[in-house]
């Protein structure tokens, strides 16, 4: 779908040529649900509503796509307008026809619908039924909550977690950094920058064996190494949300 | 079976073009058909180390992009006649150089030769990262400074996520020559001492080369040190590394340091860190 994307200042009444701006064009990938009626129409719309009352989030404010080549075969190019009106009238945003060219369409409240449309069929998820397939059965296992790493995080690499901690059996260099949803343990020397507590807040800590890091913040809170200063300097570390103040302390 | 060896740094200035110009020549000494290939599109070094600069006619942009077949950019060391020489070009820059000319080109020369050294360029942009492409080997100069060690941590990075190995899942062989190395400064604290720099970087050791006017001296002669001064500390070092590349347990000795004795031998006893 192309997206026009608007100037936004205007200083003149009468705009230069050479002041127009450029208007760009951009493609994008979007997701529509592909709705092929078929004859006999009143079952394929008795099935659709039931489906639609069980699942009525699942159709809610999506794009539709009406494929209308079944109902072209079988009812002609009468038939277009018509299937068109009854999956108007269940409320469906209809954006787009395949299977009809754009004449059968003119003179018709359907006529804006774009036909030209670049599509693939790709997969879809399905709606939430109330009678479950035997295919759904299988529970997905559950997603890692602690990742692990045992190589040495190198200069301008950067581990990302989310989901939970982070666990580095090595050093993580100078210009490195590690951000984590939960708290980072580092079997090595802390170097670069580490993050902790994206997700879990201000529970979350930091465990080094050698401090040497640039940068240490949990939740919201950083600090610089300019700050807690030398007396720290490579010894063994956590770090810690201390009364809404980022807390170092040595251990041992 | 053939190697491909990339001499890379990250940092410019450390001694990638002299190291590759004296590992390779101590190599062929030994009896090993080499190849230097020069990655440095636009500025190149290579030819200027080795003496050829008089002796270019066609160079890797050519082949690359097939002006010319590799038998006529190819330039035979008249020294050691087991090495050769692919210059670069120092009219065009590092962006005539396509992946698949560059891959064409070495198995062309996996035939023939049993090493191909790339001198990669500074950086970590596509000249670098084409060089690194296809190696089996690699070796990380660094000088005993924190920039250096910096940039060639990054290096040690991408070598284990842009290369052809790495991508494979397998583990490329890389390794760290400490070049530009001083005894004294490090005694005084005024350098990184060695074992500081194998710390962060954390891959093993092949070669220690102190600073010396030996190396700017052969440079300036366009003759690699190895084949210059071959009696000098550096030649000698990079002869030890050389022969460490050939599978060797050369024991380390610090420049400036008798052999068999001191902290050196003690450190160096036991092999540093892998990767």
């Amino acid at each position: 779908m192309a997206d026009l994307i608007d100037h936004k200042r205007r200083t003149r009444l009468e705009p230069d040529i050479f002041d127009l701006p450029q208007v760009r064009l951009r493609g994008r990938n979007v997701l529509a649900l592909v709705l092929a009626p078929e004859f006999p129409m009143s079952d394929w719309f008795a099935a659709f509503d039931r489906q639609h009352k069980a699942a009525p989030g699942f159709f809610a404010d999506r794009p539709i796509v009406a494929d209308l080549r079944a109902a072209i075969q079988e009812g002609g190019p009468e038939a277009a307008a018509l299937v068109l009106d009854s999956l108007g009238m269940r409320n469906l945003k209809l954006i787009g026809v395949e299977g009809v060219s754009a004449r059968v369409l003119d003179g018709t409240p359907w006529e804006r619908l774009a036909t030209r449309l670049h599509g693939r069929d790709t997969a879809l998820e399905a709606p939430d039924d109330e009678t479950p397939s035997a295919s759904d059965a299988k529970p997905e296992p559950p997603a890692p909550t602690s990742l692990l790493i045992d190589r040495p995080v190198r200069s301008g690499q950067s581990v990302v977690f989310g989901e939970g901690d982070v666990t580095i059996v090595g050093s993580v260099s100078s210009g490195a950094e590690v951000l984590a949803g939960g708290s980072i343990h580092v079997y090595g020397t802390l170097r670069g920058r580490a993050i902790a507590g994206l997700k879990a807040g201000v529970q979350a800590r930091i465990f080094c064996h050698k401090l040497e890091a640039e940068l240490l913040g949990v939740d919201q809170l950083y600090r610089t190494a300019e700050h807690w200063g030398a007396g720290l300097h490579g010894r063994a570390v956590q770090v810690l949300c201390d009364r809404g103040a980022l807390r170092l302390t040595a251990f041992g | 079976m053939s190697q491909v060896m990339v001499v890379t740094s990250g940092k410019g200035g450390v001694g990638k073009t002299t190291s590759s110009a004296s590992l390779g020549a101590a190599l062929a000494q030994r009896g090993q058909n080499v190849v230097l290939i020069d990655f440095d599109v636009g500025l190149r070094n290579l030819d200027l180390v080795m003496g050829a600069e008089r002796r270019v006619v066609f160079d890797f942009v050519n082949v690359v992009q097939g002006d010319a077949k590799l038998a006529q950019a190819l330039i035979r060391d008249k020294r050691v006649d087991t090495l050769s020489l692919l210059p670069a070009s120092q009219t065009r820059d590092k962006d005539a150089l396509t992946e698949e000319g560059v891959e064409k080109v070495i198995d062309e020369l996996r035939e023939k030769f049993d090493w191909i050294i790339c001198d990669s360029p500074a950086g970590i942009e596509k000249g670098a990262t084409l060089a690194m492409r296809f190696a089996d080997i690699a070796v990380v100069v660094t000088n005993p400074e924190v920039s250096s060690v910096r940039d060639s941590d990054r290096i040690i990075g991408m070598l284990d996520a842009k290369t052809r190995r790495a991508e494979a899942g397998e583990r490329l062989d890389k390794r760290l020559l400490l070049t530009r190395y001083d005894p004294a400064r490090a005694a005084r604290g005024e350098m990184m001492k060695v074992e500081d720099v194998l710390e962060i970087l954390a891959i093993p050791l092949l070669g220690i080369i102190a600073e010396s006017p030996d190396v700017l001296t052969a440079s300036n002669m366009g003759a690699p040190v190895t084949l210059h001064a071959p009696a000098s500390a550096p030649a000698i070092a990079y002869a030890e590394a050389a022969r460490r590349l050939l599978g060797e347990a050369v024991p380390f000795t610090a420049p400036g340091q008798r052999a068999g004795g001191g902290l050196f031998s003690r450190l160096f006893g036991r092999k540093a860190a892998a990767a």
